[in-house]
């Protein structure tokens, strides 16, 4: 039916590079009148970026947009906004200390002699509101009400304002199941009135639930557009990861790990990941699997320490621990690379030396610095194994690549020389020549019998290096795959199935 | 070490000559100093002299700044030390006792500020605030609102007296300055301190325990604080609640900014901010010797220090670098500016 009607947006070979490189590839995305459109892909796929061409938040570098069949080059939201493209962003983008009408109408007062006309704002406010099933009163600071509600308020506001295509930029990540319903049938009383919906999100069950269809995008590039009623989950899964069919090889084959030293039973925190049982033995890679937010991060987090469990036990070779903190984490021999490189690893402006020994430093306690001799020693060791690329380690880290940075970081925990290393994407985000060191590096570890965690959305990775797949959905464990089990087949199946073998 | 040292501080030794050639400029008998009566007399003595609360302030919020914080309290620290040692003398006690007691209050004052904003998370400048204005009503409370007048001839000396003929001051604050850059440059205290300043998040999860190193940081402020109290109160002979320390904060602060050190943490050079302190004082002196009306000292200082700051910030930096680059036709294959050889203003130690 869809191809009968005339689309109300069409966006076709949408290009955009950042200095240098691709973010977008020739991107088409089309919509039609009264349909919810999901907008899929893995983290840095290009979704927030193709909405920002779309809105003219970014300059796109090439391609067309037709809206109504008229072609329009909208250059900045205001402008696209006016044009009829309103976009609502996963924070509220509202002024919580101003009043619900305040912040429906801010910018478009209804005026009265050059003086706002309150009571023509407060009627009209709850006029519009009411046409969203919310009664509320308007005056009222926007603060007091509900992050659902906000939310409301601001697709009221954007739908005033533009009102022939509404684009929601994970709307529901923040709000529980209930609120969720909220938004979804005010979604649904607005594609009822003709408007078409992008809805960016990472959970599949709401794609599914409120969708008709789907654009999928990785690397910024358009992999696939689906009629959802026609597809599974498992199918747009492995059309988001793109898993290769060829065989990856398996390189962890069997091997003999050791003897358990990390040992944690009903172990979790509650809102972020729930109880899970985890044995960890030497010279064994424990690979964590599932899309974003299945509780990869959280799970590496909470058995470091970064925020403490508030439930179930640890045991450190068959000793009872606590893990409270990164520091006692780090007093037990433990290492976590962590996800955020930027923002949770470098120390920036601190030299690529002193950042390659600061845990170590920070081990031995601030009365006991580490010899110059030794420092250097330790650094120049770090920098030739990994081969990190640097004009002198008494340069700030920050000006190191990405891919340098992550070693950098590497070094500073194999420096500790711990019995349990933690890497959360550890490939993230570098280029290509670094990606298969780290991974040639994990394998050597595991060799040396060290225990490693590894978080990554990358599954051929995980394939290549596990020797057990943990698989993650929802914030719990659904799955273990051991040996044979372990292809990428099988991780992804596991995570559109997740609810079932849980 | 010491060549990294001296480049990091240069800026600051250059804007220093100036000012006191400035002084030299409007007295040509500053730079004359004499022995009498076994003590060094001079304008200069008198710069190192008078500049020693603030010198002494900026060692601590020099750290406090370093881990992204501020200290405002330490101007009522001054006071409440400077009433705690006035009573105990008062009180009959010898000066050392004197000293420690009110070394005792600066340090509990600087555990005060580091619990509240280590572990209760309460924003430095909040935190601070708070002991800034009750700090100087604890002061009143020990003077019981007069100025507390004392004879003891051993705590006066911390103020007027001498030691081999330099005024003690000096060499109190010379002796703090190198101790406490010799803590921090040959424990790993420095470079931890760094860390937290530049990303607190990121050595947490490397596992620097951030809390005892905040508290500490409050803790050696709040010492040299009561040091600068004590000082102050020996000089006059008395405690005076009201006026002890009064703004002295702002000028602690501003001699760490003058010192290049940013206010947003990170990387930091005590010795570049006792020349700030230094460079403070060296503009008092010259409206001082200038002999002009007193009712354009504050002005006249506000244009000076702008001038100072201008000079340092980084548009100005930023020219001097692009003209000193046109300069030399040598292209680098480095890329970015920082991983080249640096113009000496943009160098850190």
């Amino acid at each position: 039916m869809e191809t009968q009607m005339k689309p109300i947006l069409r966006a076709k070979g949408i290009d955009k590079f950042f200095a240098g490189a691709i973010a977008l590839d020739k991107v088409d995305l089309t919509l039609y009148p009264g349909e919810v459109h999901a907008l899929l892909g893995e983290n840095g796929a290009g979704k927030s970026t193709l909405i920002k061409s779309l809105t003219g938040a970014y300059h796109r570098d090439g391609g067309t947009i037709e809206l109504d069949g008229a072609q329009i080059d909208p250059r900045s939201p205001v402008e696209s906004q006016a044009l009829g493209i309103g976009t609502v962003y996963q924070e509220v983008n509202l002024l919580e200390n101003m009043s619900v009408s305040d912040n429906l109408f801010l910018g478009w007062q209804p005026m009265k002699r050059r003086l706002l006309d309150h009571r023509e704002m407060h009627r009209r406010a709850r006029e519009i509101l009411k046409g969203y099933g919310l009664d509320i009163d308007p005056t009222q600071l926007l603060s007091s009400y509900s992050i659902a509600i906000q939310q409301v308020v601001a697709i009221a506001r954007a739908v005033e304002l533009s009102g022939k295509v509404l684009i929601l930029d994970e709307p529901t990540a923040s709000l529980d199941r209930e609120e969720i319903e909220l938004v979804f049938s005010v979604v649904r009383n607005l594609t009822s009135r003709g408007m078409a919906v992008v809805f960016i999100t990472h959970f599949l069950d709401q794609v599914f639930e409120l969708c008709d269809r789907a654009t999928v995008l990785r690397n910024g590039c358009v992999v696939g557009e689906r009629k959802l009623a026609d597809v599974s989950q498992g199918d747009i899964v492995e059309l988001m990861l793109g898993h290769h069919l060829e065989a990856t090889k398996r390189r962890a084959k069997q091997s003999s790990p050791g003897e358990t030293i990390l040992s944690m039973k009903g172990f979790g925190k509650r809102g972020m990941i729930e109880p899970f049982d985890l044995d960890l033995r030497e010279g064994e890679v424990v690979g964590l699997a599932g899309l974003l937010g299945s509780g990869r991060t959280e799970t590496c987090k909470v058995i470091f320490g970064v925020v403490s469990a508030d439930q179930g036990s640890a045991e450190l070779s068959g000793k009872s621990i606590r893990l409270s903190s990164p520091r006692t984490a780090l007093e037990h021999s433990l290492g976590l690379c962590p996800e955020d490189r930027k923002t949770d690893g470098i120390v920036g402006d601190l030299s690529v030396r002193e950042n390659i020994i600061l845990s170590l430093q920070a081990r031995q306690g601030w009365t006991r610095p580490l010899k110059r001799s030794r420092i250097n020693q330790i650094v120049d060791e770090y920098v030739k194994a990994l081969d990190i690329r640097l004009a002198s380690p008494n340069m700030p880290i920050r000006l190191l690549s990405g891919g340098n940075q992550q070693k950098a970081l590497l070094a500073r925990w194999l420096a500790t020389e711990p019995d349990i290393l933690i890497l959360d994407e550890p490939t993230r985000g570098i280029d290509v020549g670094a990606h298969a060191e780290i991974i040639d590096l994990i394998e050597r570890l595991r060799e040396q019998g060290m225990a490693l965690i590894v978080a990554s959305s990358e599954m051929e990775e995980l394939v290549a290096y596990s020797t057990r797949v943990v698989v993650l959905r929802d914030r719990r464990q659904v799955r273990e795959l051991r040996g044979e089990e372990i292809t990428t087949d099988r991780i992804v199946k596991s995570i559109s199935q997740g609810e079932t073998a849980a | 070490m010491i060549a990294a040292t001296f480049r990091r501080v240069l800026p600051q030794l250059l804007i220093l000559g100036v000012v006191l050639l400035l002084n030299f400029a409007v007295f040509p008998g500053f730079f004359h100093i004499e022995v009498q009566n076994g003590r060094l007399f001079g304008n200069l003595i008198d710069v190192l002299n008078r500049g020693a609360p603030v010198a002494l302030l900026s060692i601590g919020m020099t750290l406090v700044i370093a881990t992204k914080g501020i200290d405002l309290s330490v101007g009522a620290v001054m006071a409440i030390a400077g009433a705690v040692a006035a009573s105990v003398v008062t009180g009959g006690a010898g000066w050392f006792t004197a000293l420690l007691a009110a070394l005792a209050a600066g340090l509990a004052c600087g555990l005060w500020n580091g619990m509240l904003v280590a572990f209760f998370r309460v924003q430095p400048i909040v935190a601070t605030l708070v002991l800034m204005v009750a700090g100087r009503g604890v002061a009143q409370l020990i003077t019981e609102g007069k100025i507390m007048t004392f004879l003891n001839e051993g705590l006066i000396h911390l103020g007027a007296g001498t030691v081999f003929g330099i005024p003690t001051p000096i060499v109190i604050w010379l002796a703090m300055g190198a101790l406490v850059t010799l803590v921090v440059r040959r424990t790993a205290l420095g470079m931890l301190i760094e860390a937290i300043g530049i990303n607190e998040t990121a050595s947490r999860l490397a596992g620097i325990n951030s809390r005892v190193l905040l508290v500490t940081v409050y803790l050696t402020s709040g010492f040299v604080a009561a040091l600068a109290g004590v000082i102050v109160a020996a000089d006059i002979k008395g405690a005076d609640a009201n006026n002890a320390g009064l703004w002295m904060e702002l000028d602690a602060i501003l001699a760490v900014v003058i010192g290049g050190n940013s206010l947003l943490g990170g990387r930091f050079s005590i010795v570049a901010s006792l020349l700030g302190a230094l460079i403070i004082q060296s503009v008092n002196s010259v409206i001082l010797l200038s002999g002009m009306p007193p009712e354009f000292n504050l002005v006249i200082k506000a244009l000076i220090i702008i001038v100072i700051l201008v000079i340092q910030s980084p548009i100005v930096k930023q020219s001097i670098y692009l003209l000193r680059a046109k300069a030399s036709s040598t292209v680098s294959d480095m890329p970015g500016p920082a991983s080249r050889p640096q113009p000496a203003k943009e160098t850190r130690s």
